[in-house]
């Protein structure tokens, strides 16, 4: 985003995310906006903004080892069970603190990950993509079959807790997942333009010319693997401790599927497309709740839970839409709004 | 500067693939600096100096030039997943350090309208042009370029040409050419060797390979067998 007639002197100016005063001013105002938020945003916006910010982590993890590397996975939600019960076995049985909890639930989701990805990463495409799916299940079944986790009961995991003040509420905890989501996404994007974001691009768009260039495909795909399930382990501590339940039936395949879809409708290659897409597809969600019940009373043949039914298939519908008119999604309009930005006032 | 060159299938790609480690021959020996590079991986040989060009442009295509010549130059950088998401500090030094190499390599080659353009939008020449760029940004102490003058035209080829002569002379770097245009090899290269299916069959300077009876024979056919029929 520069106007026109902005010009760079030095490499560093010309590399920086944000390079003029606007810019910085910009961010600093969005911020200071996001943190003040609930003193005078509604319960419902809070808890939407919650939502959305621990489904950003967990899309920011899959954005890089599929948007990225171009690998595929499907095990996205089983990875987010994995950092939901570590962090409630952590916390609830052994006693340690959350913010303690936290990174240890996401380095073990990458390290189980690591396990289920070094077989599975051998293969390409659509076998990686079977693959992924089993690990999914694979993991599912496990959680209701261990006393560890519960079993079928779940567990329940204590509110996190600084001396006495203990983030009990959505307002109190907003400020944890808030500062968590924007760190992960700094991180994120600041990995996609080093060397490890270039490296790993390199693997999708070319991995022959990739390995003569000296980038050891196994290896950093393994590496794109690990951090996506770090990613999602995160994202489950952060879930756990804010709904302070969990339970199988939260991780489906069809959250995993829902995902993908956010990543697609957002915009493959691009941190800010994960932002879009999650927004897009949650609000959107959010609107057929809204509107089902409403359907329901002039259409009473839809059935007895509209909403369910017709988010999924509205969730479909969407993502041809999306597949047909936008494949390069949400992302790909922002870049063109950019560079038109860029040279306006002139038409080209 | 060596030239390979031989008819149509006589192996000079396959020893190309051979060199960076595509293909695993059966039996031979490899030497590059006094070292076995015989069963190593491309990586481990793209670390030891060796960098190439493609016949079909191989680039990733979702990159800008700038970021394909940076990502070419991954074995020169050292920074990790961690230095790189916290960005501050020695990653952003590394990064700019690079970047100021990569621009060298950018002046040399005339790519600077096409820095942050994405390659898959640029036109053939072009490409075949950062593909090269791509290959030097590893720093190689050996450059191996496959066809780099297929499907140009007369003025692309000359610039190609002049910017490999560059290469050979100003950075130094040891060439190994296929390439088909006769023209253009008898001009550029300092020796040839003839390839014909899979078996050297002449080597020498551009004059002795002219008049070689065998290479004749290879690219033109047999005369006798000719007569007779």
């Amino acid at each position: 985003m520069r106007p026109c007639g902005t010009f760079d002197e030095r490499y560093g100016q010309d590399m920086a995310i944000f390079r003029i005063k606007r810019h910085w001013g910009l961010l600093i105002g969005a911020l200071v906006l996001l943190y003040i938020f609930p003193l005078f945003g509604s319960y419902y916006f809070i808890s939407l903004i919650n939502h959305l910010s621990i489904t950003i982590i967990i899309v920011l993890g899959l954005q890089l080892v599929s948007g990225y590397c171009g690998q595929i996975s499907f095990g996205q939600a089983a990875f987010m069970a994995i950092g939901a019960y570590t962090s409630a076995i952590l916390t609830g049985k052994a006693g340690l603190s959350f913010f303690i909890a936290l990174p240890i639930s996401g380095i073990v989701a990458g390290l189980i990950g690591l396990g289920g990805g070094a077989p599975s990463l051998r293969i390409k495409g659509f076998y990686l993509a079977m693959a992924t799916i089993a690990i999914h299940f694979v993991v599912m079944w496990l959680i209701p079959h261990l006393e560890i986790t519960g079993k079928t009961q779940g567990l329940h995991p204590p509110a996190p807790q600084i001396g006495s003040f203990v983030f009990d509420s959505d307002e109190r905890i907003y400020y944890i997942i808030i500062t968590v989501m924007l760190l992960m996404a700094y991180g994120a994007r600041n990995m996609v333009r080093t060397r490890i974001g270039r490296a790993f691009v390199a693997i999708r768009d070319n991995d022959l010319a990739a390995e003569v260039m000296g980038i050891e495909l196994y290896r950093y795909k393994l590496l794109a693997f690990f951090i996506s399930c770090f990613y999602a382990g995160i994202a489950g501590s952060l879930w756990a401790h804010w709904i302070q339940v969990v339970h199988p039936e939260q991780f489906t395949l069809l959250h995993a599927l829902n995902y993908i879809g956010m990543l697609i409708i957002g915009g493959g290659g691009s941190i800010p497309g994960v932002f879009f897409g999650v927004i897009f597809l949650r609000l959107l969600e959010e609107g057929v709740m809204f509107a089902a019940p409403l359907l329901a009373a002039v259409f009473p043949w839809i059935g007895i839970h509209p909403a369910a039914s017709m988010s999924v298939s509205v969730f479909g519908i969407v993502l041809i839409i999306f597949l047909i008119f936008e494949p390069r999604g949400l992302a790909h309009r922002w870049e063109i709004f950019k560079s038109s930005y860029r040279l306006y006032p002139f038409s080209h | 500067m060596l030239a390979v060159i031989g008819p149509n299938g006589a192996g000079k790609t396959s020893i190309l693939n051979c060199i960076n480690g595509f293909y695993q021959p059966q039996n031979g020996e490899m030497i590059f600096e006094d070292r076995s590079i015989y069963r190593l991986r491309p990586h481990q040989i793209a670390r030891l100096g060796i960098g190439r060009t493609f016949q079909n442009i191989e680039l990733f295509a979702g990159l800008s030039v700038l970021d394909n010549l940076m990502a070419a130059r991954h074995i020169h950088l050292k920074r990790g997943a961690l230095a790189g998401a916290f960005y501050f500090g020695p990653a952003r030094r590394e990064e700019i350090r690079h970047r100021e190499v990569v621009e060298d390599m950018i002046d040399l080659l005339e790519m600077e309208p096409y820095r942050k353009k994405v390659v898959g939008l640029l036109p053939y020449g072009v490409r075949k042009r950062v593909e090269l760029g791509r290959a030097l940004a590893l720093e190689p102490k050996l450059l191996l370029l496959d066809e780099p003058m297929a499907g140009m035209n007369l003025e692309e080829k000359e610039d190609m040409a002049r910017f490999i002569i560059d290469i050979h002379e100003l950075k130094n770097i040891p060439i190994i050419l296929v390439e088909h245009d006769m023209e253009v090899v008898m001009d550029i290269a300092e020796r040839l060797v003839v390839l014909d299916f899979g078996k050297k069959i002449a080597e020498g300077e551009p004059e002795e390979i002219r008049q070689n009876p065998l290479v004749i024979r290879a690219y033109l056919g047999d005369e006798e067998s000719v007569t007779d029929q």
